[in-house]
């Protein structure tokens, strides 16, 4: 990539923009995955019983079902929530950032 | 065994051989009679799948067509093939297996491969499909020295691809063997013969269609079973309180199936697998390849939204599976468990055929059939894409960026890159015969720590560290690559099981952790100390590097036709 264009866009603040936003909002995604996968494996480490105890009274599914497929639904949702933003928001700063230096 | 020119014919024909083979063959136990629906369904799915192929040579041209698909693979499409890629027949039977066995432990397995997608989705993929051409060693290499770092990257890759191949290859043969009542060496063959004729000819289009096509028949196949068997064993309630009672009561651990057990003993180790599973999975070559396979970031974006939901729709499924197979094959009188040599009670063909078993008790042998069908086409999907994966590596890293130089026309690199396909495929096939006899089971975990020792850390800083410097990289990478696999070898796995040599040098099952660590250190250390002429270019080249990664504007678009 030619320096001129590269100092084009890098003096866009719109680029700024676009980076700031989709830095701090991949990494905060990024660490709530980690925090769930990380905190569900901890519990299974060191405190069993909450995940083994009956869901309601008298039932035999446990609190560790909803929590262990949580953590599945919970993946499928994170990656939902950034795509929605990422190809609504960050694309259309993308775009106008193209078009204001192309 | 001769091929003949109707290369299908031939192929049908060493089926029919080594079925009969197989026939004749009672002294194995873990052999089973011939499935003839089985072969049937499998032979409907090599025809189409060859049909695919052939239309597939007829759009493969140029470079981009063979190691990309042209770029014009849809997200939708990309997310399926990535499943398709990723959801491996190993991971279908052995998870439900492991549910069947253990109950809630196998939940809290399958969770570690799910969760390395979202953190490629946050910090890899739109990177990866602005920077990347056909090959990750395109990303790390962008700013970098090319020999050397070609050289790594692609070492990283045939490394994690080979091991891969190794378990799926022995994996391959022994379920064949089993479910189609096959000779070993026919089934590993015939896998062999199929990937290649996929790969040569179709390249990735038609790697991309095997494997949305596995996808689509694995999940429908598993949503069958798990329903049906849900369906069956609660008495049409399909109530899964009902599911877990009958299980509870069934099952020798009784109501500890529903909680946390044994798996989970070393939070250390856990954490370690964890790191494992989800930082290898953003480094394994086969998988990295497929984000170039879309036209653009919006795109592969899409593609691991959709293969996530697919993933993860398929984890809850394989622990639905693992339920219903206690339900409906763990009672002594259900026809499912047979006696074994020391007088124990288990499952026919082991614990991994809880799945398959289950096919037959829910569907009958139509089911059955259709599942061994199914499970003979994961494995050749996920061998293609290893396949694929690895020629690239050679092709495109090692012949024309190390050796030529990049100055090779590409027709040429296409025919070296058909070339080694046909070398890797016949590779496979001679380890799946010489690794046989081996437990194979640590390959896995070995590959994953490999992959996130090796070839993630390396992706991740140079995508994001202004200050990488070639030098700091190649002193990382090897590290990585050199330690998880010694790791591996002198940890309890390797050391004390399968070379008997008494205890570990190395006491953890999974290295991770500390390669990894090791790794960055190496990448970290390397690239401070670096004040070379060289390393200041590199310095200086991250933010044209950063504009392009960040904004698209450069990056490889999809092929016009």
């Amino acid at each position: 990539m030619q320096q001129d264009l590269v100092h084009a866009i890098k003096s866009n603040p719109k680029y700024h923009q676009l980076l700031s936003k989709r830095k701090a909002f991949a990494w905060m995604l990024a660490i709530v995955m980690l925090v769930i996968y990380y905190g569900f494996i901890l519990i299974v480490a060191f405190n069993k019983e909450f995940l083994g105890q009956p869901l309601s009274p008298g039932s035999i599914t446990t609190v560790g079902i909803p929590v262990g497929l949580g953590v599945i639904v919970s993946a499928f949702v994170l990656t939902g929530i950034y795509v929605f933003r990422a190809n609504s928001e960050f694309d259309r700063l993308t775009r106008e950032i193209k078009e204001e230096v192309l | 065994m001769k091929i003949g020119k109707n290369i299908l014919a031939a192929l049908a024909l060493s089926l029919v051989a080594g079925a009969a083979l197989a026939a004749g063959d009672v002294g194995e136990v873990k052999k089973q009679a011939v499935n003839v629906t089985a072969i049937i369904m499998f032979l409907a799915f090599v025809t189409a799948t060859l049909g695919i192929t052939y239309w597939a040579a007829q759009r493969t041209k140029t470079a981009k067509d063979f190691y990309a698909a042209g770029g014009g693979i849809t997200g939708f499409q990309n997310g399926l093939a990535i499943a398709g890629d990723y959801m491996s027949a190993a991971s279908f039977l052995g998870i439900s297996g492991l549910v069947f066995i253990n109950g809630y432990d196998g939940l809290i397995y399958s969770v570690g491969w799910l969760v390395g997608w979202p953190i490629i989705m946050f910090l890899m993929a739109e990177q990866l499909r602005n920077l990347g051409k056909y090959t990750y060693a395109d990303v790390v290499s962008y700013r970098f020295q090319r020999v050397p770092m070609r050289t790594m990257a692609a070492t990283g890759s045939l490394v994690v691809v080979i091991l891969y191949l190794i378990g799926q290859m022995v994996g391959a043969g022994k379920l064949i063997q089993v479910l189609f009542g096959l000779d070993y060496a026919y089934a590993v063959t015939s896998v062999g013969i199929l990937i290649i004729l996929y790969v040569t000819f179709g390249g990735m289009l038609a790697t991309t269609w095997v494997q949305i096509i596995k996808a689509c028949l694995l999940l429908g196949g598993a949503t069958i079973i798990a329903f049906g068997a849900l369906y069956v064993a609660t008495g049409g309630s399909m109530s899964p309180e009902a599911l877990f009672r009958r299980a509870t009561e069934i099952h020798a651990k009784k109501d500890a199936l529903m909680r946390p057990g044994a798996l989970v003993t070393s939070p250390i180790e856990a954490i370690s697998l964890g790191l494992a599973l989800m930082f290898g999975t953003a480094g394994l070559p086969h998988i990295l390849m497929r984000f170039f396979t879309v036209p653009n970031a919006t795109e592969a974006r899409k593609s691991v939204f959709y293969a996530t939901g697919f993933i993860g729709y398929f984890y809850i499924l394989t622990f639905l599976i693992g339920f219903g197979a206690i339900v409906l094959l763990m009672p002594a009188d259900s026809g499912f468990m047979v006696t074994n040599a020391k007088g124990v009670l288990e499952l026919k063909g082991g614990q991994n055929m809880a799945a398959v078993n289950l096919a037959q008790a829910v569907g009958g042998n139509l089911l059955l059939g259709f599942i061994s069908a199914v499970a003979f086409a994961t494995i050749l999907a996920v061998v293609s894409g290893l396949t694929l994966a690895g020629a690239s590596a050679i092709s495109h890293d090692l012949y024309a960026n190390v050796f030529a130089h990049g100055n090779v026309n590409e027709q040429k690199e296409v025919r070296v890159s058909k070339m080694a396909t046909l070398v890797l495929g016949v590779i496979a096939i001679l380890l799946g015969i010489a690794f046989e006899q081996q437990n194979v089971a640590y390959m896995v975990g070995l590959t994953f720590a490999v992959a996130a020792s090796a070839n993630f850390p390396i992706l991740i800083m140079s995508i994001f560290w202004s200050k990488m410097t070639t030098k700091g990289a190649l002193l990382g990478g090897w590290l990585g690559l050199i330690s998880s696999t010694l790791f591996v070898i002198l940890g309890p796995t390797v050391w004390t099981d399968v070379l008997k040599l008494g205890d570990p040098i190395f006491p953890m099952k999974n290295p991770a952790l500390f390669s990894m660590a090791i790794s960055f250190l190496g990448i970290w250390l390397g690239s401070i100390m670096d004040n070379s002429e060289n390393a200041r270019q590199e310095r200086a080249s991250f933010e044209a590097q950063d504009v392009r990664c960040q904004t698209g504007i450069g990056a490889e678009g999809a092929a016009s036709h």
